[in-house]
């Protein structure tokens, strides 16, 4: 048992439970507190994998923004007597079987699944590489991509300042 | 160099997948819906980033997917905090029983 595999055991039983958590949890907060460590985990994955830029953009947008934004409409939206109430036991086991029969499908095609022989290539991925291929416009460069989601953030600024603002 | 099998980053990202899908179907109030959706699009980031390592590793798409992703699921998490938002400011309440007004009139 190499390092490597104990640190992804650790992060996989991390998400695991984090996930699970995350969604059988009453209260709304912890809910959201159990995302961060499970988008945690995810950035240690990808550092895992030798995507050291894609762990910060992880961690900067997922874990920074993304959670923080979730916690203030939480604080804003979720009076504190606001539990929720609980599901019909029908509807829960319905979804719960759904859920298990869709993971059992897939985890069954994957295992089964022959994919090519893999191999892992250590070595960093270089920032110049990324931001050369981001930048340019021949093939497998992502010029125009980025634009457009410039332009997608620009649209979701407006529109969300268009929806909430007061009226 | 043994590393981790790439089976196991799949059958993790699977894991979460499926936990984000049930707490789409059985959560109740919006917001803990939306954390289920941001459940289901870090799985899928995951799985690209592990199928450009392992299968791939000379080229950068997976990377590139997975950067786009995150920033699609950025902007669209904005979006629909701040309807969210709107909808307690009309409705005091944003548990989903109560999202009927749109069907009414």
């Amino acid at each position: 048992m190499t390092l490597q595999t104990i640190v992804f055991i650790i992060l996989a039983v991390v998400i695991c439970v984090c996930s699970v958590l995350a969604i059988t949890t009453k209260r709304i907060l912890r809910s959201a507190t159990y995302l961060l460590f499970v988008l945690f985990a995810t950035a240690g994955i990808y550092f895992q994998l030798n995507y050291s830029f894609l762990g910060a953009v992880q961690l900067l947008i997922y874990a920074g923004g993304i959670t923080i934004l979730y916690v203030f409409s939480i604080l804003l939206t979720s009076s504190e007597g606001d539990k929720a109430e609980p599901l019909k036991t029908g509807k829960m086991i319905a979804g719960l079987v759904s859920t298990l029969a869709g993971l059992a499908i897939c985890l069954f095609v994957i295992i089964k699944h022959k994919f090519f022989p893999s191999v892992f290539q250590t070595g960093e991925l270089e920032v110049r590489t990324i931001g050369e291929a981001l930048m340019g416009t021949d093939k497998f460069q992502y010029l125009l991509p980025f634009e457009v989601i410039s332009i997608l953030l620009l649209a979701c600024i407006v529109g969300g300042i268009m929806i909430a603002r007061k009226r | 160099m043994d590393m981790v099998q790439m089976e196991w980053y799949l059958v993790l990202a699977t894991v979460m997948m499926f936990c984000g899908i049930y707490g789409f179907l059985t959560r109740r109030n919006l917001l803990a819906m939306l954390i289920s959706v941001e459940l289901i699009l870090n799985s899928v980031d995951i799985n690209f980033a592990v199928f450009n390592r392992f299968l791939f590793p000379g080229q950068l798409e997976g990377v590139f997917f997975t950067i786009f992703a995150i920033g699609v699921s950025a902007a669209e998490t904005a979006v629909a905090i701040a309807i969210i938002i709107n909808i307690y400011r009309n409705m005091k309440n944003i548990q989903v029983k109560n999202l009927d007004k749109m069907k009414e009139d």
